[in-house]
């Protein structure tokens, strides 16, 4: 994609992630929280990910952040204290965060693979028509990939069912447990206090 | 130009900017949120593996499917944290990371 | 084998007194007596022994170092011998009467038969180890005695003066031991050492000979005569020191202990000579002793301090002789012959005697007076103690050494050698401390015995027992016949041979006699309290105020720096400091476990830039 338009949602990703790590108003952060994960899904999208991009939207923004949201209202939160700067902790927030950058550049900057590019590495798909194995018994993602589009979600969905299909049980069975916990975690207690 | 490098570049920011906000706030729900960051930007890289480690030709499904994967745990484990943050909340009357502290010293 | 009985009949009689006193009772002063006679007995058999060096006891053995309890017997340790017995047991005789009615008589004999073991022990001490062992002995026995009537505030305080100055001097002593010791190989056996000095290794014309170690060596066991001997700058405590019993004061601070310190500078005496600078300087110290006591001597009102002052000036002539015998020896007068004699030895020997009598019968006095001891509450003894009065007369004369008295031959060898070492301040220095000495002696003989007396208890003064004036009688004949060959030569005493030609020295002798004399029967004939009143002399030139504050102030200034170490050092760098890291340590540690979310991920976050760091950057370095 144009770097243009790569540095500017990469721009927003980060803007609005700084705006999450140093706002004042848990509110403010919550939805700058949202807006970065906008923008981190365009960046999913740049990268021929749709049905991932698509997701993050959904479930990211759309449910986690406002369940953040109604937390915030319920427990009525108030913007902190200025005065109550915790020094030292900023102090080594900001040198580990520092360190952290400065290592990731200089590894990433060092490998090979890192310098390759979506024009240096194009996707085949009139080619991977014929050798997508089990995959090319579906019809329709055969017909795809002949006509030249990515046929994302049905693609992510066979790999998901076919490969990972028990993986995906279990995660479903993660979200039932997760759920009666939550109901059982927010029973408040007989004649306890509210 | 841009390569996966920039990508990658881009999510290790995004998480040590997590990773900043972890350790420097104190209100619990924005450290929280920051966490929630630090796993995005985790997604991120994979993604961007994903797109570049291709097979026959097709990007290579199987980091996105972690992606999926990760953002299913990530839905429930918010779900489950803020319940707990909530129960926390009844008891100390403060969203304080430090109110939870009971070790002196 | 006599050797044996002498030294070891005191101990187990002071064991005995000491330890079963309370059931011995009266029994136990009479075996403290019985054995200063027999030891007294076994002396005179001793006298006729033969020249010996043999090893009594073997006391330490510990590798190659060896030391042993050994008997040097000669002609000094006999003659030393017998004066040490013979006056040992003429005091017992006298503390029969004069300790009668005293409450701790078995602890005073008890100490007293314990000096005589320890001083017999120095007498016969064939190596230097062994005569340091007892010369401490001697020094605790004299504690004991001087602090016998320790309820006296005053006696508490001089025995413990008299132990501190000697402890001084001793130090002394031990330092010239270990500087003989390592430089005769370990070995400082008195026999060995004298061959090694006039004909071994360290004599002086040897390739190993070093004339600063020498003079070091002997000025510090010269330290050691100092002290005990109570010479000048340490001899502050023998005035003190007559805060004990008068028999104590006439056997220890008369005749015996303070002769130790002379004892052991003759035994030494190849030492001496062999460093020319220690043998000039211990004869000025000698000097400088002898002028200064003789000055302080006459301004005393105590009949004590008078006589001990006199001690300490004719043991100031006896250290001057010491040093003068070396020096004339450098002028070529060496002493040869058979029997050369030693000039200092012999006036220890003279001295012994007539010293002695006089404090007994200073003792005859005290006693009689109800224990008063000041001479101008005294007077016209003479009508009511006439033995006493004729004794102390024989003894004063003696020590001023009117011929033919034993004191007379016995100064004029002190004299001559002081004449014959070639320094003209010796020989005047002790012509004017004779005359001094005729001086005060007969200013105490005049204020005690002649004109009327001054108060009720002199007024009614009567003779004293016969238990203490058989003693004086014999020393009274000891002090006026000693000297003449007929008693000198079967007591083994060193008489030096009468040396022709020395005019000047008998002129001087008798000119210092009669002006002493002369001055003192003008001044005081018929006084009743002293005309002459110099304050530097009866102050004592006010060493004891020197020496306290002298004291005083190096003890603060010592205790100043230690303290501020103390702080700095020992508190602060030793015990603060590792104590303040290790707090800071665990302070800092503690901050690990704070149980502060946020400090965990933090050092979470450290723990993952570190291994990334080292993974990738620092291990491809080192090749893996």
């Amino acid at each position: 994609m144009p770097p243009l338009l790569f540095y500017l949602l990469a721009l927003i990703t980060l803007g609005f992630g700084l705006m999450v790590v140093t706002g004042r108003n848990p509110v403010t952060c919550a939805l700058s929280l949202a807006a970065s994960f906008v923008g981190l899904a365009t960046l999913f999208l740049s990268l021929d990910a749709y049905f991932i991009g698509i997701i993050q939207i959904l479930v990211y923004a759309g449910a986690v952040m406002v369940l953040f949201l109604f937390i915030i209202m319920l427990l009525d939160i108030k913007a902190e204290e200025g005065k109550q700067m915790n020094l030292p902790a900023i102090i080594s927030g900001v040198l580990l965060a520092v360190l952290l950058t400065l290592q990731i550049i200089a590894v990433v900057s060092s490998t090979a693979m890192a310098k390759q590019s979506t024009q240096s590495a194009p996707l085949e798909l009139a080619a991977a028509a014929e050798k997508i194995g089990n995959a090319a018994l579906l019809p329709t993602i055969t017909n795809d990939l002949k006509t030249g589009t990515l046929p994302d979600i049905k693609l992510i969905g066979f790999t998901l069912f076919d490969q990972y299909g028990f993986h995906l049980q279990v995660i479903g069975l993660l979200l039932l447990v997760g759920t009666v916990g939550v109901v059982v975690l927010s029973k408040r207690e007989k004649g306890g206090a509210a | 130009m841009i390569t996966l490098g920039h990508y990658l570049v881009v999510s290790g920011m995004l998480f040590a900017l997590g990773l900043a906000g972890v350790i420097a706030r104190r209100n619990i729900l924005i450290v929280y949120m920051c966490l929630e960051m630090m796993l995005s930007a985790a997604n991120l890289a994979l993604v961007g593996f994903s797109r570049f480690h291709l097979v026959n030709g097709l990007p290579d499904y199987t980091a996105q499917s972690l992606v999926f994967f990760t953002i299913t745990v990530a839905a429930a484990e918010v779900a489950v944290g803020l319940a707990i943050i909530v129960a926390l909340f009844r008891t100390k009357q403060s969203v304080d990371v430090e109110s939870v502290t009971k070790l002196q010293g | 084998m006599h050797a044996s009985i002498i030294l070891l009949l005191p101990l187990f009689s002071a064991l005995a007194v000491l330890l079963g006193h309370r059931q011995l009772k009266g029994a136990a002063v009479l075996i403290s007596v019985g054995s200063s006679i027999i030891s007294f007995v076994a002396c005179l058999f001793f006298l006729a022994a033969d020249d010996d060096n043999k090893l009594l006891l073997p006391f330490i053995h510990v590798g190659q170092f060896q030391v042993g309890i050994e008997a040097l017997i000669d002609q000094q340790s006999r003659g030393m011998m017998f004066i040490v017995s013979f006056i040992g047991m003429l005091v017992h005789i006298f503390s029969l009467g004069y300790m009668k009615d005293d409450d701790a008589k078995p602890r005073f004999f008890g100490a007293l038969s314990l000096f005589m073991f320890s001083m017999t022990g120095i007498v016969l001490a064939g190596n230097l180890i062994m005569m340091f062992i007892f010369w401490e002995l001697v020094g605790l026995s004299s504690y004991l005695l001087i602090g016998h009537w320790y309820q006296k505030a005053s006696a508490a305080e001089a025995c413990k003066k008299a132990f501190l100055t000697n402890r001084i001097g001793d130090f002394g002593f031990m330092i010239g031991i270990l500087l003989l010791f390592g430089a005769n190989g370990g070995n400082v056996n008195l026999d060995d050492l004298g061959s090694a000095f006039t004909s071994g290794p360290l004599r002086p014309d040897a390739p190993g000979y070093s004339a600063g170690f020498t003079t070091a060596a002997a000025l510090c066991i010269f330290l050691g005569a100092v002290g005990k001997s109570a010479q000048f700058p340490l001899h502050v405590w023998l005035p003190d020191a007559m805060e004990g019993p008068t028999p104590v004061s006439a056997l220890i601070h008369a005749a015996t202990m303070v002769a130790a310190g002379v004892y052991m500078l003759v035994r030494v005496s190849f030492l001496i000579t062999a460093s020319p600078l220690a043998a000039e300087i211990i004869a000025g110290i000698g000097c400088v002793t002898a002028l200064l006591a003789a000055l302080m001597a006459t301004q005393q009102n105590d009949i004590k301090r008078v006589l001990a002052y006199s001690t300490l000036s004719q043991l100031g002539y006896m250290v001057m002789a010491v040093g003068a015998v070396a020096m004339a020896a450098q002028h070529g007068h060496d002493p040869h012959g058979p029997n050369p004699g030693h000039p200092a030895m012999f006036h220890l020997y003279t001295h012994a005697f007539f010293k002695a009598m006089l404090f007994l019968g200073s003792g005859a006095i005290i006693y009689a007076c109800h224990h008063e001891q000041d001479i101008w509450k005294m007077g016209g003894l003479r009508k009511h103690m006439p033995v006493t009065f004729w004794t102390f007369a024989i003894g004063t004369i003696a020590l001023m050494g009117v011929p033919p008295l034993s004191g007379f031959w016995s100064k004029e060898a002190v004299l001559g050698t002081a004449y014959d070492s070639g320094s003209n301040i010796l020989f005047h220095a002790g012509s004017i401390t004779a005359a001094l000495t005729a001086f005060y002696m007969t200013r105490l003989l005049i204020v005690t015995f002649f004109g009327k007396p001054r108060t009720d208890a002199a007024h009614h003064a009567t003779e004293a027992p016969m238990v203490m004036i058989l003693p004086l009688a014999v020393l009274a004949l000891f002090s006026i016949f000693s000297a003449f060959d007929v008693l000198a030569t079967p007591l083994q005493a060193l008489k030096p041979p009468h040396v022709e030609g020395h005019q000047t020295v008998l002129f001087a002798s008798l000119v210092a006699l009669i002006v002493g004399a002369g001055g003192a029967i003008y001044l005081y004939r018929g006084k009743t309290s002293d005309p002459v009143n110099i304050k530097l002399f009866a102050n004592k030139f006010y060493f004891d105020e020197i020496y306290s504050v002298i004291v005083r102030v190096c003890q603060d200034r010592l205790a100043w720096i230690v303290t501020g170490l103390e702080r700095v050092f020992v508190d602060g760098l030793i015990a603060r400091l590792p104590t303040a890291i290790i707090a800071r340590l665990g302070a800092a540690t503690r901050m690990l476990q704070g149980g502060h979310l946020q400090g965990y991920t933090f050092l979470l976050g450290g723990g993952v830039i570190a291994v990334v760091y080292l993974v990738v950057f620092v291990l491809p370095r080192l090749g893996h």
